[in-house]
């Protein structure tokens, strides 16, 4: 099921899902609660081949698929129950997406308080993976604005969670597996704009990179650099970085039409990229084009650039469904993290990718900050890279598997959201907590009710 | 699970000893495949083929399967989907046969015709249901480009190959958009024990060679795949030879 699973889809109807990166198909009933019950019925119903979790599909790999069984989509759970509009916190139900937050909460003067690179999530999605923005660095990982929420578990009971509990722990970045999400209660981050000031600045390699990251991070809350992974010898590694913070409301000027509606949320979108694409089309020269294009279009140097919410965090939202101009075959987003004092393991990695001309598009580095409690959650403190690559270029396999074993060896790990090609045996040096993990399931689960592909595939 | 490049952590061979479906398995081992069925006939050949295998670090199973006898298909393919899901089924059993025997004892024809036909069908529906209830893997169906156009040096292996050629592309029309993927195979000749003591045919290629293919194929999710690449080409030409020219050709 590529692209929107929210079409009229009659209930209980067996039909292929696929997450974001359209690769490894399988088939599944899709059930569409629209109701607290429906869902536990579901859950109690789901039968032999258990039942997962599904928000807005955005994992790129097979987090939110059921082969032969249930796949519960969320986004008829979608009500936005009470916002306190002075404490600043919301309550919601868990198929809510991040999308429908901002258009209401922005006019408030609220915003959420970590976003991904799409709006197109949805909180139960956000949890569920532990989601992490460009604020990791001063902010953490979505969890660690979660007050509390309401879990479906195995047994069809409701339970409610609250921070600093195990199931809490389990359940953020548990990736659907200890239940189904119902509701969340997310504080929210304070602003008088839904503009953004921005700073940009080039950095010729990847060291130059590393340094300006370390040195000035601290100064903006929101931090991200794009690599070109095309660029080889001494400009490997180079970058634009772009920073900044929510504009104040001195900044957008009273006459401009900015200041007029300084709150406005209006993302821009253009028309969905066609179904069908050339395979020849994503080519390294293509890609080295554009690559190029984009580093020299980018200011050596600007600061305080207006830029609107959705421009600065979710470019790539005004394309709908540009997942498919990778064609039939799909992508892969390869996205790792390995910990401060691991910067050689980073440049071993950024060089090889760069010698091996994969056509990837602008990979990001992120510098990340405290790590949050979660069992399963991504972030460690140091540094994340991800990229796509079309996943019928030759040789990706091994390529990435040998970069699993650089990243694993150095005491890093990868992305579950984002992944689909993982060798199991690497995930229990990956993420030392499993064992943890796997026990509270087996308790709190033992018919193993929640099962996905990626459950499945990993052993988790 | 298949991972996003079609590779399996599961494979059950039927035909466990072909060559063809052991050189795939060597490669897919060395992928992800860490639990391999190998289904056959029993023979010193079955075991030693499964104890290589596990040399090279998968568990490896073998049980006894015969493509002559469809009535004991279910219950036998029927332990291997209970214990676990099976990513990838690769249906490599076939026999030859000896078309200058065949054509005077029909006895004989007959196996070859029910080994590689109707012992496919059988096989392949089995496996099929198995696969769709578990709602995603891939069957692999090993044809040939004897199928394409039966030739007279060897038209009742071709024929049969012809129907289970035929047989595969319509199992696979009828599983699209379930999960279930069906690849066919057509490899031009390969040398193998098959066809150990024949005189080799033009493009001869290596059950290394197919094997490589049929990862390809995997990965691509292709639904046709011909063994070298450039038989394609070469038998859509002879598909399109006039009969009385196709008669005389020396193939
Ligand atoms: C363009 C793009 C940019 C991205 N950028 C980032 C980024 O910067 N940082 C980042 O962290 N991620 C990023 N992601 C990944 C994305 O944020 C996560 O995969 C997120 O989980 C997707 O949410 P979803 O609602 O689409 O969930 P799905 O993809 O449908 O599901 C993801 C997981 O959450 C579980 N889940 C969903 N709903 C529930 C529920 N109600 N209860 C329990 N479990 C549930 C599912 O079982 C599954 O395991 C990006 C993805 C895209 C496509
Ligand atoms: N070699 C070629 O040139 C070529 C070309 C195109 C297509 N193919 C096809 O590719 C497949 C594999 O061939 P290969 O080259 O690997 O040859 P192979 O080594 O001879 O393999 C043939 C397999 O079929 C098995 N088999 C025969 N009759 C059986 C039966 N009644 N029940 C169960 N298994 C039976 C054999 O098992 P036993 O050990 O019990 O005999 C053997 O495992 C065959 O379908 C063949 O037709 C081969």
């Amino acid at each position: 099921m590529p692209g929107k699973p929210g079409g009229p889809v009659a209930p209980d109807t067996t039909v292929p899902v696929t997450g974001w990166g359209r690769t490894a198909p399988t088939a599944a009933r899709l059930i569409r609660p629209r109701t607290y019950q429906e869902a536990a019925d579901a859950v109690r119903n789901c039968g032999a081949r258990g039942g997962i979790a599904r928000g807005l599909g955005r994992a790129y790999g097979d987090a939110a698929q059921n082969a032969g069984g249930a796949v519960l989509d969320m986004t008829a759970l979608d009500r936005i129950h009470a916002i306190d509009a002075d404490g600043g916190t919301v309550l919601c139900d868990a198929g809510v997406s991040l999308h429908r937050l901002m258009e209401v909460l922005l006019p408030l003067g609220w915003f959420v308080p970590v976003t991904p690179g799409t709006r197109q999530v949805t909180v139960g999605g956000a949890i569920g993976a532990d989601i992490h923005g460009k604020n990791h660095h001063v902010s953490g990982s979505f969890s660690r604005h979660v007050l509390s929420f309401e879990l479906l578990t195995a047994d069809g009971h409701v339970r409610t969670v609250s921070r600093g509990t195990p199931l809490f722990d389990a359940t953020v970045g548990g990736m659907g597996l200890t239940g189904v999400i119902l509701t969340a209660t997310v504080r929210l981050l304070p602003v008088e704009t839904s503009y953004m000031s921005v700073d940009t600045e080039r950095a010729a390699d990847l060291d130059d990179l590393l340094t300006r990251l370390t040195e000035t991070d601290h100064r903006y809350r929101y931090s991200v650099a794009w690599i070109d992974l095309l660029a080889r010898g001494p400009a490997t590694g180079r970058a634009v970085l772009t920073r900044g913070d929510h504009a104040p409301l001195e900044a957008l000027g009273p006459r401009t039409r900015a200041g007029r509606a300084p709150l406005a949320f209006r993302p821009r979108s253009l028309p969905p990229a066609p179904d069908l694409v050339p395979g020849g089309l994503l080519g390294r020269t293509t890609v080295g084009l554009f690559n190029e294009l984009w580093y020299r279009k980018a200011p050596r140097a600007s600061t305080g650039r207006l830029q609107r919410v959705s421009a600065f965090f979710h470019p790539l939202d005004g394309v709908p469904h540009w997942n498919r101009v990778y064609g039939r075959a799909g992508f892969v987003q390869y996205q790792f993290a390995v910990g401060h004092g691991q910067e050689d393991t980073l440049r071993r990695i950024v060089a090889r990718i760069s010698e091996r001309r994969c056509p990837s598009f602008l990979a990001v580095l992120k510098r990340f900050g405290d790590a949050d409690p979660g069992w399963l959650s991504f972030p460690v403190p140091g540094w994340t890279l991800a990229l796509d690559i079309p996943a019928a270029l030759p040789g990706l396999a091994a390529l990435l598997d040998e970069l699993d074993e650089e990243v694993a060896a150095a005491g890093g790990r990868v992305y579950l959201a984002k992944d689909s090609r993982l060798r199991p045996e690497l995930l229990t040096a990956m993420y030392p907590r499993l064992a943890e993990f796997r026990a509270l399931r087996a308790e709190l689960d033992p018919h193993g009710v929640f099962v996905s592909d990626l459950s499945r595939r990993l052993g988790l | 699970m298949k991972d996003a490049f079609g590779m399996p952590q599961s494979l059950l061979v039927l035909g466990g000893t072909s060559e063809i479906a052991l050189a795939t398995a060597r490669r897919l081992i060395a992928r992800r495949t860490r639990t391999v069925w190998l289904a056959g006939r029993p023979s010193p050949a079955l075991e030693q083929a499964a104890a290589h295998l596990r040399t090279l670090g998968p568990d490896v199973h073998t049980l006894p399967f015969d493509a002559l006898d469809p009535e004991s298909h279910e219950a036998v393919l029927g332990k291997v989907f209970a214990e676990g899901d099976v990513d990838v089924v690769l249906l490599a059993f076939g026999v030859l046969g000896d078309q200058a025997t065949d054509e005077r004892e029909p006895v004989n024809a007959v196996r070859v015709a029910q080994t590689n036909y109707t012992g496919a069908v059988s096989a392949g529906l089995v496996s099929a249901r198995a696969l769709q209830a578990q709602g995603h893997g891939s069957l692999v169906v090993l044809s040939s480009v004897a199928g394409e156009r039966a030739r007279r040096s060897n038209f009742i292996y071709g024929s049969s190959k012809a129907g289970l050629d035929a047989f595969a592309q319509g199992l696979g029309d009828a599983l699209h958009g379930t999960g279930v993927h069906v690849m066919v195979v057509r490899p031009g000749f390969v040398r193998s024990r098959m066809t150990e003591g024949l005189e080799e045919a033009p493009l001869a290629t290596t059950p290394e060679a197919v094997a490589t293919a049929i990862e390809t194929g995997l990965r691509r999710r292709s639904e046709m795949v011909w063994v070298p690449g450039a038989l394609r080409v070469v038998m859509s030409a002879l598909r399109h030879a006039p009969r009385s020219v196709f008669r005389r050709l020396p193939i």
